[in-house]
């Protein structure tokens, strides 16, 4: 049992477990952390953008120039953004027989895994980490393909070159493993090798292996994975959640009696509580529309903003907020909007009742119906004749890098009036910001990550107790920020495993057992036999037979009688063919009873003599003699097959056989 | 250990049985009791309407006997007793069902209440607020999610395709397993997507089989035939009636009339009658990712439930002049709006009435169909039926090639077949013994059939015994297989199966080694030495395929048997072989000795 780890990033997992006979991938993470290096996609020419000046070393060599362009103190690589793929050298991904997604978010390098690889396998996923993965990634293409650069930087990369930029571009890991967007084309190719799986759903795989995903009460269709044998537990948590927001409530029952936890997905910002966040980031848009100005939320397609705009529904008319348009741009913003709607076996209890009455889940078909949020796919068309400020506006990327945020972030960036709130956790707000400066507009710092935090995890693992955790480094220690925060970490006896990218680990198994099916008629066969109180045994001779991983034992086949051959018979024809191993024997023999049988079938000269550590049975007319001891029977005779056999039936009378 | 590899289970029926009228089975699975739905019977006003629980547990309570309850899809012949069961005669242990069925089932129970008590006046009949009560005790299922209903009983849905939300359930005790269709479609179909089983081998399929001798034709002809009606109709300036079932059939016509109507440019009005049929169209919304692929996949551009040409429905419509269609409930024409359409439309020969389903005894619909001209209403009225009656088959249940693609796709080794009428039934019956070679049984109503199962056991088998077994077994010889030996020892309700060694030293016991040396006499006058390795090079010669040894000391080895040759003390012409080995090779020892004592071939030197 091997797990090896492809991913270097806590909540964007990518492991390849080989289990039994069956290598399965958990997740596969795109670290999208890469394009902060890269300067933004103005989505109409940006004067700003290209009149930054070109990076020259400190030796004044300027051959760099075209590649990097520097701005307010950062450099920036002025290129289409690339992403950080997981590792794909560690091991042949063509051998991965399936990948288990768990959320939308981790499942974003599916592309690269599957048409890059050769691989030939099943993708696992629920039916909403489809449908909203596939918009997450349609929107990720449709924004990068959008706006055509003509150049490819790629001299940076040379290992010698990027010794002398500065940082954080020095100490960019893996660049040469760093890939452009995939395609639509590979997009479709790569989801229509997804099967559609539901909560709970028993998955057999090649008959060895059962995987089961959970809910994990963290996005539409989340889920932790369960991945077992008759003998052996492995759960995967990824992305789960114990709030009580939209998705289905997270099931922690079912990872009780696990050998192996496997925990990724933890909160990326341990020390915020979401429900303050979201209150700060009510107070914060409420306050900035009434001084006049416009709020922007850098923001994913899906997942928190479904539970915004439902703080917002609630909030717009106390606030007093009900002319302020609320603007959700995106490609994939009706579909985004249309497909939480339907899901309403994957959403908590409250939102499934209101399906049966029968009213949309979500509050914001009502925002939508009575004209308070308006949906575009982008700032272009319909959008700029309805465009009305002071407003609202949801729209991605968070990185800011690509997609509709780049072009408010320009149009609005220069007024104080305006505010940009940070929600998503996946970029460092400072980062993403850089290649704007100087900024005036305010920018306001709410994390939302629903995940995990270490109090909950160390009361899940009180809970569950699994006998080992499996964690990412990170979570071994205190983040580098707050190294006192010792409370900031995993703390769990035994302590955890801990991996980094590149690694491999071994798993702590102690298998001993494996099921087997006897077949009635074998089973009709057998004679139990009553040992000790309670406790029977039989002896079994069957023939096994295992296919697809599973095994079944047969009765023995009648021995066939050979055809009358006309041919001589030869000596060796009698050489017996397979030895039908006899079983070991259990127990001793009493003397004088076994005297007494002896005598009983017609030896009349049968004489008893002590040893040291028993007896000696003499049968004086066949020069035969019967050591028997405690544990041992020794017979030694002439050569007469008969009487041999005699003896050895005697003598077994009196023992268990095994 | 007999008791285990036989065990019966049954399946009796209280209410489906051999007759379209309601659905409510029985089965007793490894000791586990579990009630398939709870329907009533529509063509009855009295007692007869719901099954007769008492047949269940003579005196006990039901919550005791029953481990759960299943209902297989909303329509009232499933689900139409589920509040009297629950709440009048009393069962409080978990009820399952989909999502969708969770949602609809209350909304046209309480519709079906409203006709019976508050329009018939009917007295002793459940409540709304019982209906609710028992709403409560349900617990929704995903598809293929498997419930684990206690901690030996288990229950997974399928998708079925006759209505939003139909499922079939695979019922999982022990070693045993059973399938129950409800009613299903093996088509997909314009709204919904056809039904599917994986191949689950279940002891026992329990189809229905309400269309088991009908092959239909196909869709499109049907599709053809029926708007050609409705148009020929609508353009003589005659009003049409579709009775339906608010929900399902309803929907899929909507479909099709509404393309129709857009394509000819019609202008003639469809309505839908009123009540629940207008929430219907917005359940089909919410729970889109039940229906079929195609409007899944185009429902953000364009919801197929979101009708341009058909309106609501008002009373007073129905003495408007001019064509029109309309869709109205119930199906059955038993009841209701639809029936309040008819008398009012029957008179008139150029209108015509469209039964797009099964219609069961009793009802309106029913006497129609058989072809009854007069009817009497309440109060000894007679009603001269003058327009058009047609039947077309729409309703979705699979048709005998349907069930009989089931039967392949689940690999059952029993078939149970109810929910369809005795003749019929038979004949399918003979059709799946023929082609499938399984048992197949049609029980009447209340009778109970028992099914033997003879499953094999599952054990624990101690890997290392396993791993000992495949490494030997790594050129797996068909016509020599080999056997493995291994001890079973059963303690409590466990099984393990484990090397015959670690049987002995976990129950703390010692190994009796049984050992058996025998002296052969040869006649050989040469030198000790030389007689040995004279019978080393024949034992060599003859048994090729076992490890023939001549060790230093003098000794032979055959596997583990050892033969040592000694003068004999009286005679020097005489040798004696001494062939020692455990009772573990038996047989090999005995054969050496017979094969040494026909003496050494003839030395060719």
């Amino acid at each position: 049992f091997f797990q090896y780890c492809l991913s270097g990033h806590p909540t964007l997992p990518c492991n390849v477990l080989k289990f039994k006979s069956t290598t399965i991938m958990l997740d596969c993470g795109l670290d999208m952390t890469s394009t902060l290096n890269f300067l933004p996609l103005p989505l109409v020419q940006s004067p700003r953008l290209s009149k930054l000046p070109g990076w020259v070393l400190k030796d004044g060599s300027t051959f760099l120039d075209k590649e990097l362009k520097e701005c307010s103190g950062h450099v920036f690589v002025d290129s289409v953004p690339e992403f950080c793929l997981p590792e794909t050298e560690l091991l042949d991904l063509s051998t991965v027989d399936v990948i288990l997604i768990s959320n939308y978010h981790c499942m974003m390098a599916l592309p690269y895994i599957t048409e890059y690889t050769g691989f030939t396998g099943t993708v696992y996923a629920t039916e909403p980490t489809v449908q909203i993965g596939r918009l997450l990634m349609e929107e990720l293409v449709n924004s990068i393909e959008r706006v055509p650069k003509a150049q490819s930087a790629s001299m940076w990369k040379n290992k010698e070159v990027q010794r002398l930029l500065p940082a954080p571009l020095k100490d960019a890991v893996e660049v040469s493993m760093w890939r452009k967007c995939y395609t639509m084309p590979e997009v479709n190719a790569a989801l229509s090798k997804i099967q559609l799986v539901g909560y709970s759903q028993k998955i057999e795989l090649f008959g060895a292996v059962q995987v089961t995903p959970l809910s994990s009460g963290y996005a539409l269709g989340s889920s932790n994975w369960i991945i077992q044998s008759h003998y052996e537990k492995v759960s995967y948590v990824s992305g789960s959640s114990l709030l009580t927001t939209h998705p289905q409530p997270m099931d922690q029952a079912s990872l009780k009696n696990s050998d192996v936890l496997i925990l990724t997905g933890l909160t990326q910002i341990p020390t915020a509580n979401p429900d303050g966040m979201v209150g700060e980031f009510c107070n914060n848009l409420a306050m900035t529309v009434r001084n006049g100005g416009n709020v922007l939320v850098p923001c994913y397609p899906s997942g928190v903003i479904y539970d915004l705009l439902e703080c917002l529904y609630q909030f717009i008319d106390s606030a007093g907020l009900s002319n302020v348009p609320f603007y959700f741009i995106s490609p994939v913003a009706n579909s985004s909007l249309e497909f939480s709607q339907i899901f309403a076996e994957w959403l908590c209890h409250n939102k499934q009742t209101k399906v049966y009455l029968p009213e949309p889940p979500f509050p914001h078909a009502e925002l939508i119906q009575t004209n308070k949020l308006k949906h575009y796919p982008s700032i272009h068309g319909d959008f700029s004749n309805d465009f009305k400020q002071p407003c609202v506006v949801f729209t991605g990327h968070p990185s800011l890098r690509f997609g509709d945020v780049v072009h408010f972030m320009e149009l609005w960036g220069k007024s104080s009036l305006n505010t940009v709130i940070f929600t998503e956790p996946d970029f460092s707000y400072l980062d993403a910001l850089a290649p704007y400066q100087p900024l005036a507009m305010k920018c306001v710092y709410c994390p939302i990550d629903t995940r995990l935090n270490f109090i909950q995890v160390s009361k899940l693992l009180k809970e569950v107790q699994p006998l080992h955790v499996v964690c990412p480094e990170q979570y071994t220690q205190p983040p580098p920020t707050q190294s006192h925060r010792t409370d900031l970490m995993i703390d769990c006896q035994p302590p955890p495993m801990s991996y980094r990218r590149a690694e491999v680990l071994t798993l702590p198994y102690k298998r001993r057992y494996e099921k087997i099916e006897i077949m009635p008629e074998l089973a009709d066969s057998l004679v139990p036999l009553e040992i000790k109180p309670g406790i029977s045994l039989a002896t079994v001779s069957a023939v096994l037979h295992t296919k697809d991983n599973k095994h079944v034992l047969q009765l023995p086949p009648k021995p066939l009688q050979p055809p009358a051959s006309k041919k001589r018979k030869r000596v060796s024809d009698d050489v017996p063919e397979c030895k039908p191993l006899k079983p070991l024997l259990s127990g001793s023999i009493p003397v004088d009873q076994f005297v007494q049988t002896l005598e009983k079938h017609g030896f009349s000269d049968v004489k008893v003599e002590d040893t040291a550590k028993g007896h000696i049975v003499l049968l004086q007319e066949a020069e035969t003699l019967i050591q028997i001891e405690e544990d041992s029977t020794h017979i030694i005779c002439d050569n007469d097959e008969p009487l041999r056999v005699k003896l050895r039936d005697l003598v077994l009378k009196f023992l268990q056989k095994f | 250990f007999p008791e285990m590899s036989y065990s019966p289970f049954f399946c009796l029926g209280p209410g489906a049985g051999q007759d379209v009228g309601r659905s409510c089975i029985l089965v007793s699975i490894a000791g586990k009791n579990v009630m398939l739905d709870c329907g009533m019977h529509m063509g009855y006003n009295d007692d007869r309407r719901f099954p007769d629980f008492s047949y269940i547990t003579q005196n006990g309570r039901l919550t005791d006997f029953l481990d759960c309850v299943i209902i297989s899809h909303f329509h009232l012949d499933h689900c139409g007793a589920l509040p009297y069961f629950s709440e009048m005669v009393g069962y409080d242990g978990p009820i399952y069902m989909t999502h969708p069925t969770k949602a609809i089932c209350p909304i046209l129970l309480e519709d079906y209440r409203k006709i019976t008590v508050d329009k018939k006046g009917e007295t002793n009949f459940f409540t709304s607020q019982m209906i609710k009560d028992c709403m409560k005790k349900v617990v929704a299922v995903h598809l293929h999610q498997t419930v684990q209903v206690d901690e030996e009983l288990e229950i997974k849905a399928y998708y079925a395709g006759h209505v939003l939300g139909a499922a079939m359930f695979q019922i999982k005790a022990g070693c045993e397993s059973v399938v129950y269709t409800g009613d299903y479609n093996m088509t997909p179909d314009r709204h919904l997507g056809a039904a599917w089983i994986d191949k689950c081998r279940p002891d026992l399929l329990i189809s229905e089989s309400t269309y088991a001798t009908t092959i239909r034709d196909s869709k499109r002809c049907r599709e053809r035939d029926f708007l050609k009606k409705v148009h020929e109709t609508v353009e003589r300036g005659g009003k049409v009636l579709i009775p339906v079932f608010a929900l399902g059939r309803a929907q899929e016509l909507c479909i099709l009339l509404e393309t129709f109507w857009e394509r000819m440019n019609l202008k003639a009005p469809i309505y839908f009658s009123t009540g629940l049929t207008e929430k219907a169209n917005h359940y089909y919304k919410l729970f889109i990712t039940w229906t079929n692929q195609k409007i899944r996949k185009t429902f953000v551009q364009r919801n197929m439930f979101e009708f341009k040409h058909i309106k609501a429905f008002d009373r007073a419509f129905a003495d408007n002049p001019g064509p029109m269609v309309v869709f109205a409930t119930p199906g059955m024409l038993h009841a209701g709006q639809s029936l309040q359409i008819f008398r009012k439309w029957a008179g008139n020969e150029k209108n015509m009435v469209i039964m797009p389903g099964y219609c069961v005894q009793g009802t309106v619909g029913h006497k129609i169909l058989s072809g009854q001209r007069k009817l009497e209403m309440e109060g000894r009225q007679i009603l001269e039926v003058k327009m058009q009656v047609e039947y077309m088959s729409f309703s979705a249940h699979a048709d005998a090639k349907g069930i009989m693609q089931l039967i392949r796709q689940a690999e059952p080794r029993n078939v149970l077949l109810v929910h369809g009428e005795a003749k019929k039934m038979e004949f399918l019956k003979q059709k799946i013994e023929q082609e499938f070679h399984v048992n197949c049984y049609m029980p009447a109503n209340g009778e109970t059939t028992t099914i033997f199962t003879n499953p094999s056991i599952p054990v624990d088998i101690s890997l290392g015994l396993l791993k000992r077994e495949t490494a030997i077994g790594l050129l797996p010889d068909v016509k020599k297989p080999k056997l493995m030996h291994g001890t079973l020892i059963m303690k409590d309700n466990s099984f393990r199966l484990v090397s015959p060694e670690q049987a002995l030293k976990e129950l703390g016991l010692a190994e009796h080694q049984l050992r058996f040396t025998c002296r052969v006499h040869i006649q050989d006058p040469r030198k000790e030495h030389e007689t040995v390795l004279r019978v080393y090079n024949h034992l060599k010669g003859v048994l090729k395929d076992y490890s023939v040894q001549h060790l230093p000391d003098g000794s032979i080895t055959v596997e583990s048997i050892l033969i040592q040759a000694t003068a004999h003390s009286e005679d020097q012409g005489t040798k004696v072989l001494l062939v020692s080995w455990t009772y573990q090779d038996e047989e090999l020892g005995s054969y050496l000795t017979s094969l040494l004592k026909k003496g050494l071939p003839q030395s060719t030197s």
